[in-house]
C-alpha cells in the first residue's frame, strides 16, 4: 500500500509550491507541493477550507428544519445531503419502515440525483480534459469547445442532467433546494402526469447513458498507458451495499474490500459508524480523515464514490448496467481498478443504472398509491447513510425532548475521500512535476486527479477554463521563487 | 344620504364613518401593504408598513380615520420605496432565512417583500443572536423570526383572555416577552385553540413537528398573491383570516400511515 503522506514537512531543503486557491464545495482549497532539492516531489497535499460551520449551527433548531437546510450545503448534491438528513430523522420520527410509496419516491427523488450530477460531472467537468487531453488549449477545454467539436455529445450532456433535475421537481418541488423528502416520509405524491410525461423521454434518455459508458470505456481502452496509471494508488473501498450484495445507493450495510479485491468487511451498520469509523486530524488541513478503526490510521484509509460502489457489489440489479459493470470487472481483471481516471467509466455505469431504475420506479403503481408518512415512539438519535453521487454520506443527530437539535456530526464524501485525493495528487505531482518547470499543463494534471473524485471541487476549479489558479514556488523561508497562473 | 368617500390612488373610496384608511380600502377591494394590522384586532399602527401620504404628510393607514375629500396617495413610488426599505429592516433585525423556514410561502413578511419588490439586500444585517423557546409541547417560539407586530399580544390579551405575550424594552431593545415567571411559553396556558397561536403573520410561533408537510409550490402565496389573500380575510370569520400553520390554504393534507407503536 502506498505510504500515508506524513503531517508535516521536514524541515530545510524542501521548497513549497502552492496552487492557491483550488476552490472545492462551495468553499476554497489549495494544493500544495513540497519539493526537495532535486525537484523531486516529497509531498502533495490537498488543503480544503472544509469548515462550514452547518455542524454548529443547526443546533438548536428544530429538528424538521433539518433536511431542508442542510441541503444547502452543497449545490449540486442537496438532494443527497436532504435525503441522508431524512434518513436519520426517520429514526426520530419513530418511522422505521417508511410506507413502500414513500420509499419509492425517495429512492426516485436519489436516483434523479444520481443522473443529473453524473451527467453534470463527465459532461460538463471532466469530459473537456478527456476529449481534448489535459495540455490542450485551456481556451478550448471547457463545456463550449466541447459543443463546438462534439455537438452531439455537449448536447446529451445538457439534455440527460435536465432530465435529471426534471425528476427531482417532480418529487421535491424544485430542480434545486426542494422539499420532498421529510422525517417520516415524502410530503407529495407523485403527479400521474409528471410521471406519464417523464417516462415519455426515459428510452432516449436510457440509450444516451449507454452510449456514454461506451464513450468512457473506448477512452480508456483507447489509452490504457494513461487511463490505467495516472495518479493510481492502493486503497481500500467502501460503500453501501443491499443485503444480496448488490448495488444500493439509497440504503444498506456497508462493505470494505481490501485493494486486492478481498471483502474484509461486511454487512456493517450504518448506524454503529462510530464503532468502526474514526477521524483523524491533521494539523495542515481544516478537513479530517477518516480512517477504519480495526486497521488503524495508517491502512486503514480508504476510497469511496463510484470506483468503489461499482467494484464492491456483487452485481447491479439493473441489466444493462449490470452487463457493464461485468465487462468493467472483466477488464480490471483480478485486482480492483485503482486509476481515478477509471472513476469515470464507473460513474457512467451507474448513471446507466440510475436511468434504468427510475423507468422502473416511474412504472411502478406502488410508487403512486398509499400513505406517504409514518411515525412511532420517539427517540432522541438518528444516523442516515446514503451513497451520495460522489460517495458514502453519513448524518448523525441528536434530538432532545424539545425537539431541538442538540448535536450533529455529518461526514461527506468528499471527507471520506481526503486521503485518496491526497494519494493521487502526490502520484500525479511525482511523475509528471518532477524535475519540470510549472506549466498550465501541469496544474491541470493536478486537477484533472482531484476531479475525478468530486466533481463540487472541479466545478469550482474548472469554471470555463478561466478560474484565478495560481502556482507560487518558495524556497523554505517563504521567498517568492517563481509564479505562474492561469492568464499567465 | 350617500356614503362618504375618499380618493386612493385618485379612485373614489366610500367608507363608513368610523373605518380607518386601511379598512375602508379593503372593503373597496383595494391593497394597501400591512404586517401588524389584522381585521379582528385593535389598529396598533407599529409596522409602518401601511404608510400612505395625504395632503403630503405620512400616516398609517391602519389608524388614521377616512374622512370625506382626503386625496390619498398609495401605490407611488416615494411610498413604495419607503415601505421596502421598512420591511427591509425588518429582515436586518432578525434571523429570516426563508430557505429553511417552515413559514415560507405562508409568510406574510415574505410575501410583502416580495410585493414590493425587496429582491436584494441594501443595508448591512444584524444577525443577532436569539434563543428558541421550544418549552411548549405544541409551539415553537421562535425570536429569530418576530417582528414585533404585536399580533400575538392583542390576539392573547384581547381575544383568548389569557395575556401570554408582551412586549417590552424600547426601541432597539424591543423584545416580545411570554408572561410566566421563568419566562418560558411552556410555563403558561398557551394552547392549540388560542387565536394568537394563528395569528402570527411571520414564523415566529409555529406548531410543531409539520415541517415542510406542505410542499413548496402549493403554498398559500404560491398561489395567490398577498393582495389577493388581503381580500378574502374580510369574510372570513375569526381565526381563519390568516392562513395558520394547520390550516394552509393550498395542498391537500398528506395521507398518513397508522402509527407504528410497536416498532
Amino acid at each position: 500500500m502506498t505510504e500515508a503522506a506524513p503531517t508535516s514537512a521536514p524541515a530545510k531543503p524542501l521548497r513549497r509550491v502552492a496552487i492557491d486557491p483550488v476552490s472545492r464545495v462551495e468553499g476554497h482549497g489549495k494544493i500544495t507541493l513540497l519539493l526537495d532539492d532535486k525537484n523531486r516531489v516529497h509531498e502533495a497535499r490537498l488543503h480544503i477550507v472544509e469548515f462550514r460551520g452547518f455542524e454548529r449551527f443547526i443546533q438548536g433548531r428544530p429538528y424538521w428544519e433539518v433536511p431542508v437546510m442542510v441541503q444547502r450545503l452543497c449545490g449540486i448534491c442537496p438532494v443527497s445531503h436532504q435525503l441522508a438528513a431524512a434518513k436519520a430523522l426517520d429514526a426520530v420520527v419513530g418511522a422505521h419502515r417508511l410506507t413502500p410509496a414513500a420509499e419509492k419516491l425517495r429512492r426516485l427523488l436519489h436516483y434523479g440525483q444520481i443522473l443529473q450530477s453524473h451527467a453534470l460531472h463527465f459532461y460538463y467537468l471532466a469530459a473537456p480534459d478527456l476529449l481534448f487531453g489535459f495540455e490542450s488549449d485551456a481556451a478550448r477545454r471547457n463545456i463550449v469547445g466541447v459543443a463546438e467539436k462534439h455537438p452531439e455529445v455537449a448536447r446529451r450532456g445538457v439534455l440527460l442532467r435536465k432530465f435529471g433535475q426534471e425528476v427531482i421537481a417532480a418529487v421535491a418541488g424544485k430542480r434545486i433546494h426542494g422539499t420532498g423528502a421529510i422525517p417520516g416520509g415524502v410530503n407529495k405524491a407523485l403527479n400521474a402526469q409528471d410521471a406519464s410525461a417523464l417516462l415519455a423521454d426515459i428510452y432516449p434518455i436510457i440509450g444516451w447513458c449507454r452510449e456514454a459508458v461506451s464513450l468512457v470505456r473506448d477512452l480508456h481502452l483507447a489509452n490504457p498507458a494513461l487511463y490505467d496509471s495516472f495518479g493510481a494508488f492502493r486503497a481500500h473501498l467502501l460503500s453501501l451495499v443491499g443485503p444480496q450484495g448488490e448495488m444500493d445507493l439509497y440504503d444498506g450495510r456497508i462493505r470494505v474490500r481490501n485493494a486486492g479485491g478481498l471483502i474484509v468487511m461486511d454487512g456493517l451498520e450504518p448506524a454503529r459508524y462510530l464503532d468502526y469509523l474514526a477521524e483523524e486530524v491533521k494539523p495542515w488541513s481544516y478537513m479530517k480523515f477518516p480512517f477504519l478503526k480495526a486497521l488503524g490510521q495508517a491502512q486503514g484509509w480508504y476510497r469511496v464514490g463510484p470506483l468503489s460502489r461499482v467494484q464492491n457489489c456483487a452485481f447491479i440489479p439493473t441489466p444493462l448496467a449490470e452487463k457493464e459493470r461485468r465487462e468493467f470487472i472483466d477488464y480490471a481483471g483480478g485486482e480492483p481498478l485503482r486509476a481515478p481516471l477509471a472513476y469515470h467509466w464507473a460513474r457512467m455505469i451507474e448513471m446507466l443504472h440510475a436511468a434504468e431504475t427510475i423507468k422502473d420506479l416511474l412504472q411502478d403503481e406502488a410508487a403512486r398509491s398509499g400513505p406517504l408518512l409514518t411515525e412511532g415512539p420517539r427517540k432522541q438519535e438518528g444516523i442516515g447513510v446514503i451513497e451520495a453521487p460522489r460517495g458514502t454520506l453519513i448524518h448523525h443527530y441528536r434530538v432532545g425532548e424539545d425537539d431541538l437539535v442538540t448535536w450533529c456530526n455529518l461526514i461527506v464524501s468528499t471527507t471520506h475521500n481526503n486521503q485518496a485525493m491526497n494519494e493521487a495528487l502526490r502520484e500525479v505531482a511525482r511523475r509528471y512535476l518532477d524535475g519540470r518547470e510549472l506549466t498550465e499543463g501541469l496544474l491541470n494534471h493536478l486537477e484533472v486527479a482531484v476531479r475525478a473524485f468530486d466533481p463540487c471541487l472541479s466545478c469550482a476549479t474548472h469554471a470555463l477554463g478561466k478560474m484565478p489558479l495560481q502556482v507560487e514556488l518558495r524556497d523554505a523561508a517563504g521567498e517568492l521563487l517563481a509564479r505562474r497562473s492561469r492568464g499567465d | 344620504m350617500n356614503a362618504p368617500v375618499f380618493t386612493l390612488d385618485r379612485v373614489e373610496i366610500s367608507f363608513a364613518p368610523g373605518q380607518s384608511i386601511l379598512q375602508a380600502a379593503r372593503a373597496a377591494g383595494r391593497y394597501i401593504p400591512h404586517l401588524c394590522f389584522h381585521p379582528e384586532l385593535k389598529a396598533h399602527g407599529s409596522c409602518r408598513v401601511c404608510m400612505v401620504r395625504v395632503a403630503g404628510r405620512l400616516l398609517p393607514a391602519c389608524a388614521t380615520p377616512a374622512q370625506p375629500g382626503m386625496v390619498v396617495e398609495s401605490e407611488v413610488p416615494e411610498v413604495q420605496q419607503m415601505r421596502r426599505a421598512l420591511v427591509e429592516m425588518l429582515f436586518v433585525e432578525g434571523n429570516h432565512f426563508c430557505p429553511s423556514c417552515e413559514k415560507s410561502g405562508d409568510c406574510q413578511l415574505q410575501a410583502t417583500a416580495y410585493h414590493l419588490g425587496m429582491l436584494a439586500p441594501q443595508f448591512d444585517y444584524f444577525y443577532p443572536d436569539r434563543a428558541v423557546d421550544a418549552s411548549h409541547p405544541e409551539f415553537l417560539l421562535d425570536f429569530n423570526r418576530c417582528i414585533l407586530c404585536s399580533l400575538c399580544v392583542r390576539a392573547s390579551r384581547d381575544v383568548d383572555g389569557k395575556n401570554v405575550f408582551g412586549l417590552s424594552g424600547r426601541g432597539l431593545r424591543t423584545r416580545l416577552t411570554v408572561n410566566a415567571a421563568s419566562g418560558r411559553l411552556g410555563d403558561t396556558d398557551f394552547a392549540v385553540g388560542d387565536f394568537a397561536a394563528r395569528v402570527c403573520p411571520v414564523g415566529a410561533i409555529l406548531k410543531k413537528r409539520q415541517g415542510f408537510q406542505v410542499p413548496l409550490g402549493e403554498r398559500t402565496y404560491d398561489r395567490h398573491s398577498i393582495a389577493e389573500i388581503d381580500q378574502h380575510a374580510p369574510a372570513q370569520s375569526l381565526g381563519e383570516c390568516a392562513p395558520g400553520p394547520e390550516v394552509p390554504m393550498g395542498g391537500a393534507p398528506i395521507s398518513r400511515a397508522p402509527r407504528r407503536e410497536d416498532t
